[in-house]
């Protein structure tokens, strides 16, 4: 698509692949958040970003240049983008919002038990503890 | 029952086999009350149960089973695809399901608030839902659904063990975290396939990639995808999550866990790696002499010596299975019959003792209240049933001949033997040595320490779960005794995937032969079962 603007493969190359570039970057934000973040909502933040740049990358997957929406029209030499790519993010989406949802309840709950969402604050808040659960809880 | 409700039963089994515990879900919900919800649960369990061992007879004497679900024949719909490798597993999971919740009845009204039973048992139907969903399917995209239908109800289920300890609620968000990230990566691996193939039917799949070896593409799409299955099943330096969650979920959860959700995670990397991939294909090769079989030693090494300084035993128990999923994934590594027999039978053997001694433990917190090693001095005497489950469980872990463990141990050491591998054997030996050591210290305590003189004397754990323990435990004995079945199994299942789908020109012969003419009704089963809701009602 950029082979107007430049005659070297290699910036062709980089060019035209723009949409898999931002994939990757995001991507990698993404998991870094996760890694290096010890606030549990921003790691979930992260987390999301991270699937968030699968969607992204999904769609251009099945986005056909000069394509229209995969919607039907009267002429037969239309040509569509593959509509599958965006079903199945549909699906990722909900599995998402989902895990998001399921994901900030646990951080409410551990809010709740421990008074803080920090990693760090949490593991001391336990270091003390015996490794087996509470004893004598549990016929109780 | 008329002869054509059997048909109709019969001719969506696979769909069903789904289906059932999905619609039992939400009725658990309504039903509101725990004992009433447990029924339920245990209901449909047992049809599951019911249901994956007429999908083994059928598969293993009429061949494969292609399912076109709502009649949209495969590629383009969604398939369910049942051979042998697959309702092995049904059976594995729907076994212990059904093993499980009798055991459950107690030791749930023990652990988890009143309040809370029936969302209990909910979200375990659930979870039950997915990890069938994602045996039995023959859809890449549909696995990943299903996988985290299961995962999803998993990181719930472990935080019900907050009761206890509130552990259990960082325990489930770091599960959270990597079983997402393993998802994540699973469907990366996948766009890169869809990308290069224009398909997601396992089948299709397999047939499209065979010439698409050498591309860089379908190469990292291979490698997301075992890095996200890796992550899913615990493999050795990903396994983080798992130690946590099986010490601080509910016992029954541990017990579920334990001997299911690893299993079928193992089963989806077999199904890519031999029948998508194929053993030819040129990474597959590769990774499994350079990656695979260095990191299944290292997991039955470094997991069982972690293993043996453990002061819980759920935790013990959870780094031993780090150690014994390192044995199947040493198994398929060696490539051969012997070695994919190992791991298939392996599974088997694994879901039943992990799930024996997780029940021990379940049983041991019904009555002390606690799963340390320590407060386990004068069981011996007081629980004799529990605790002799306990040493035929752990026999089984250490691989002693009679019991299940030793035909895994068998067939893994035939395998290295068979590729000359000798060292190999030899570790195979040396780590079940190790498992000695552990299982051992937790005896010792059990037998041969006195109770502590300040605990009130301890009552045997009561018949419901005495009876799904031991049930376990004679499978354990049986099976180990005559591996027959399992062994044939494995063997067939072995032989099937080496042999390798895409070379034989699957996509003509099995599919849209026999089942896709007659399921033009093929919604039936989703269609008519919230209609059979009401009557339950």
């Amino acid at each position: 698509m950029c082979s107007s603007v430049s005659a070297s493969p290699t910036l062709d190359f980089i060019l035209g692949h723009y949409n898999y570039w931002l994939v990757i970057v995001l991507m990698m934000v993404g998991l870094y958040v996760v890694v290096s973040r010890g606030n549990m909502v921003k790691k979930l933040v992260g987390l999301n970003m991270f699937q968030v740049s699968v969607f992204l990358f999904y769609i251009s997957v099945g986005k056909v240049r000069g394509g229209t929406a995969p919607i039907y029209v009267a002429d037969p030499d239309a040509v569509y983008s593959n509509p599958l790519t965006s079903v199945l993010i549909l699906t990722a989406i909900v599995v998402g919002v989902a895990t998001l949802a399921v994901g900030l309840s646990l951080v409410i709950r551990i809010q709740a038990a421990y008074g803080t969402v920090e990693e760090d604050d949490v593991q001391a808040a336990d270091a003390g503890r015996d490794a087996s659960p509470r004893a004598g809880g549990g016929a109780a | 029952m008329p002869p054509a409700v059997v048909d109709f039963v019969l001719q969506h089994l696979p769909a069903l086999q789904v289906v059932v515990p999905m619609v039992a879900a939400p009725l658990c919900l309504m039903l509101s009350r725990g004992a009433l919800a447990g029924g339920l649960a245990l209901i449909v369990a047992l049809l599951c149960f019911a249901m994956s061992l007429l999908l083994l007879h059928q598969v293993v004497t009429g061949g494969p089973i292609s399912y076109a679900l709502g009649g949209w024949p495969p590629p383009i719909g969604i398939e369910y695809r049942v051979d042998t490798m697959n309702a092995f597993v049904l059976v594995i999971v729907a076994a212990t399901s059904a093993l499980v919740l009798p055991f459950a009845r107690k030791s749930v009204r023990g652990e988890i608030e009143p309040s809370k039973q029936a969302l209990f048992y909910t979200v375990f139907t659930l979870c039950l839902c997915g990890l069938l969903g994602v045996t039995i399917t023959g859809d890449a995209f549909n696995i990943f659904v299903f996988l985290e239908i299961s995962s999803l109800s998993t990181y719930v289920l472990v935080a019900m063990g907050a009761r206890r300890d509130r552990r259990a609620l960082t325990a489930s968000y770091t599960y959270l975290i990597m079983g997402t990230i393993g998802a994540t990566f699973y469907v990366i691996g996948l766009g890169l396939l869809y990308q290069a193939t224009g398909t997601l039917n396992l089948e299709d799949l397999a047939v499209r990639l065979a010439p698409l070896g050498e591309l860089t593409s379908v190469r990292a799409g291979f490698a997301f995808i075992m890095v996200g299955l890796g992550l899913k099943l615990a493999m050795f330096p990903l396994h983080a999550w798992l130690p946590n969650a099986y010490t601080y979920a509910p016992s029954v959860v541990s017990i579920f866990l334990a001997a299911t959700s690893t299993k079928v995670a193992v089963y989806v990397l077999l199904r890519f790696m031999f029948t998508v991939f194929g053993y030819d294909f040129p990474v597959v090769e590769l990774s499994l002499a350079t990656v695979f079989v260095p990191l299944a030693l290292a997991a039955m090494f470094i997991a069982s010596t972690v293993a043996v300084f453990q002061t819980d035993l759920k935790r013990l128990l959870a780094y031993s299975s780090v150690a014994q999923i390192g044995y199947m994934i040493l198994g398929f590594s060696m490539a051969s019959v012997t070695g994919l027999t190992a791991t298939i039978v392996h599974m088997f053997n694994h879901a039943a003792m992990k799930a024996v001694l997780f029940m021990v433990a379940g049983a041991v917190v019904y009555r002390v209240g606690s799963t340390a090693v320590a407060s386990f001095a004068g069981l011996g005497r007081q629980m004799p049933w529990t605790m002799a489950a306990f040493v035929i469980g752990g026999l089984s872990l250490i691989g002693v001949p009679l019991t299940v463990g030793f035909i895994s141990k068998w067939y893994l050491i035939l395998g290295a033997l068979e590729t000359g591998d000798w060292l190999i054997a030899i570790a195979i030996v040396a780590s079940s040595l190790i498992a000695v050591m552990y299982v051992w210290r937790v005896v010792e305590i059990a037998y041969l320490t006195p109770a502590p003189a300040d605990r009130k004397p301890v009552r045997e754990a009561p018949l419901s779960m005495l009876l799904p323990m031991w049930a376990l435990a004679l499978i354990c004995i049986y099976f180990g005794t005559d591996a027959q079945f399992t062994a044939t199994i494995g063997t067939n299942v072995a032989q099937d995937l080496l042999d390798g789908i895409g070379s034989n020109g699957i996509g003509s012969n099995d599919i849209g032969s026999n089942d896709i003419g007659s399921n033009a009704v093929g919604d039936g089963p989703a269609a008519d079962l919230p209609a059979s809701e009401g009557v339950i009602q």
